[in-house]
């Protein structure tokens, strides 16, 4: 197994697979295939079973790792730790896995334990000259670059929603596998995990976003994005304006200071599309804006704009949709 | 409470023009630099915490001899003194040298917190902050929306936000936490605070003085290369429609349809 490709698993809150992971364990089986090399998914966690299972789905081998301390502690260090000893004795060429936060924060520790670089926020990678040749696109979405490691080994995380999740044709064998020894990084406790009223699924993975901006108004305004969101199956998202308004939570926010997207429909409602915010959702795959000023920054980018006022335009969009739908 | 922050200054994300010079690295006299915007979040952070439990606010920033200039705004905002950690082998320097100088510098100084913001706007990797963390052997508590540190007992608790909620996290202090937006809104420096920041005490050390061998960061030590880069396909251009709200909706309707979004 020296020089395989690894692929990391999430485990998500219910402690299945994690979606990223998914999408993270296709492009790493596209780079196995085109680089001749074996396969592993890992996945450690307290009770790694059911997302090792679905792992598998999409790679041949995976490795599955039961690490209580997991269950109440802050697990990326943990995780990150565990992954470290394995790899020091297997070798991979490459461990691969998610730009989330839970990902990045494993990949930082992993990095500085192995001492191998990191690759961040690919948008693709492929195999050229004997090594992963990685795509990203930085400075906002300005500039897509393309990077390689200096040395043999090294650490890729994916950005979510840039790769179409495929099974594999058969799916894999879950391994059981331990690792010896003691956690030496300081243990952080969980002592309580609060879930929030309207709290979603990650903004990052929803296929289509529907956010509001100043434009809404207030609180009450984002019940119409919500409504929208529904009726599309897709998120709530939001400008900064709105978050530090308190019209709706942080985590939902898009640009700069927060969240950066790539889902395939981004339908801006009251959102002049700033620069801050455009670094955030400017590589959705279509831009649909709604906007009274036919001259905002978001008339330069989106796909389509209706100039107008959103409190007519969205509610005769969702009474055509929902016409559609019945 | 004696309280670091790491602070980077990046070219302006609202200037445009970033640029890669001809060897595939950052071309940081392109455009003028501010302080990355997650890290005001992290100093506003640090800044409310010594309000509240007394102590004081260092920055420590890795960046260009020219640094100081915008490391004295974030002075002015309140912070006490800086180090800045600048040497001619950083340029080019990757996220794993990036972890491993600023755990270098974090070691001849004193603190009970480091704090951090998210990510930067230049490089966005996020891993630099758990580096340090696994570096120095310090409790990692990421993504904060809240920060509740008890001095008497030498503990922090911590706010994670988390997909559907949060996490409340604890340990021991030092530790380090990254900050997020949801801390709250950065001060805007006051005259006062401009004018205090001119005297406050600016360090200048070198990558030696970090104690991080030259083999193990820097530029020439870089475990990653930009091999190329392209500007982004154009997007096609811009659809305005106007008219009716049940016209137009049609029209989006139409469009979302072609789409295969609904």
């Amino acid at each position: 197994m020296p020089g395989a490709i690894w692929v990391h698993g999430e485990t998500n809150a219910e402690g299945g697979l994690a979606r990223i992971s998914t999408e993270v364990a296709t492009l790493g089986r596209a780079l196995a295939d085109a680089a001749g090399l074996d396969l592993v998914g890992v996945v450690i966690a307290a009770d790694p079973g059911a997302a090792a299972t679905e792992l598998a789905r999409f790679v041949p081998r995976v490795l599955a790792v039961t690490e209580p301390a997991t269950a109440d502690h802050a697990a990326a260090s943990i995780v990150g730790q565990r992954l470290a000893a394995l790899a020091q004795r297997e070798q991979p060429r490459l461990v691969v896995t998610g730009a989330g936060p839970e990902g990045r924060d494993m990949a930082g520790v992993l990095s500085a334990l192995l001492g191998w670089g990191v690759l961040a926020n690919a948008t693709a990678a492929s195999w050229a000259d004997g090594g992963p040749i990685v795509e990203m696109s930085v400075f906002g979405g300005k500039l897509n670059t393309t990077s390689a490691f200096t040395g043999q080994r090294g650490i890729v995380t994916v950005r979510p929603n840039v790769v179409t999740a495929e099974a594999a044709e058969r799916p894999g064998q879950v391994e059981a596998a331990t690792i010896e020894g003691e956690l030496r990084l300081p243990l952080v406790k969980v002592v309580d995990r609060v879930e929030e009223a309207g709290a979603a699924a990650p903004i990052e993975e929803a296929k289509v976003i529907v956010a509001g901006g100043r434009g809404m108004g207030g609180a009450e305004g984002f019940k119409l994005v919500q409504e929208l969101a529904d009726q599309l199956g897709g998120a709530v998202g939001a400008t900064r304006a709105a978050v530090d308004s308190g019209w709706i939570n942080y985590s939902q926010q898009i640009g700069q200071t927060g969240k950066i997207v790539k889902p395939q429909l981004y339908l801006a409602l009251g959102i002049s599309g700033a620069i801050q915010h455009k670094v955030g959702m400017q590589t959705a795959e279509s831009i649909v804006a709604v906007n009274r000023d036919a001259d905002a920054p978001i008339a330069e980018y989106a796909d389509l704009i209706v100039v107008g006022d959103l409190f007519e335009v969205v509610p005769a969009l969702l009474a055509q949709l929902r016409a559609r739908s019945a | 409470m004696h309280i670091v922050v790491l602070v980077k200054p990046v070219p302006d994300p609202a200037a445009g023009g970033e640029r890669l010079g001809p060897d595939g690295r950052l071309d940081r006299r392109a455009t003028p630099a501010v302080v990355n915007a997650n890290d005001e979040y992290a100093l506003e952070a640090a800044l409310k915490l010594v309000t509240a439990h007394g102590g004081e606010v260092t920055i420590v920033s890795m960046a260009p001899p020219t640094a100081p200039e915008t490391m004295r705004k974030a002075l002015a905002m309140g912070a006490q003194r800086g180090v800045l950690i600048t040497d001619d082998a950083l340029p080019g320097a990757c996220t794993l040298s990036t972890a491993r100088v600023l755990a270098g510098a974090l070691k001849d100084l004193e603190f009970d917190l480091v704090l951090a913001g998210a990510d930067t706007s230049d490089g966005g990797s996020g891993v630099v902050a758990p580096g340090i963390a696994a570096l120095l052997g310090l409790p990692y508590l990421s993504y904060a929306a809240r920060i509740e540190p008890s001095p008497d007992a030498g503990t922090v608790r911590v706010h994670r936000i988390a997909p559907a909620g949060f996490e409340v996290l604890e340990a021991p202090m030092p530790a380090l936490v990254v900050c997020t937006q949801a801390l709250g809104e950065p001060r805007y420096p006051s005259l006062k605070g401009i004018m205090a920041a001119r005297s406050r005490e600016l360090t200048t050390r070198g990558l030696a003085d970090t104690g991080v061998p030259a083999a193990e960061a820097g530029g020439q030590a870089a475990t990653t290369a930009v091999v190329g880069s392209a500007a982004p396909p154009p997007r096609p251009p811009t659809r305005v429609i106007r008219g009716s709200a049940d016209e137009a909706a049609r029209e989006v309707v139409d469009f979302l349809a072609q789409r295969r979004v609904i």
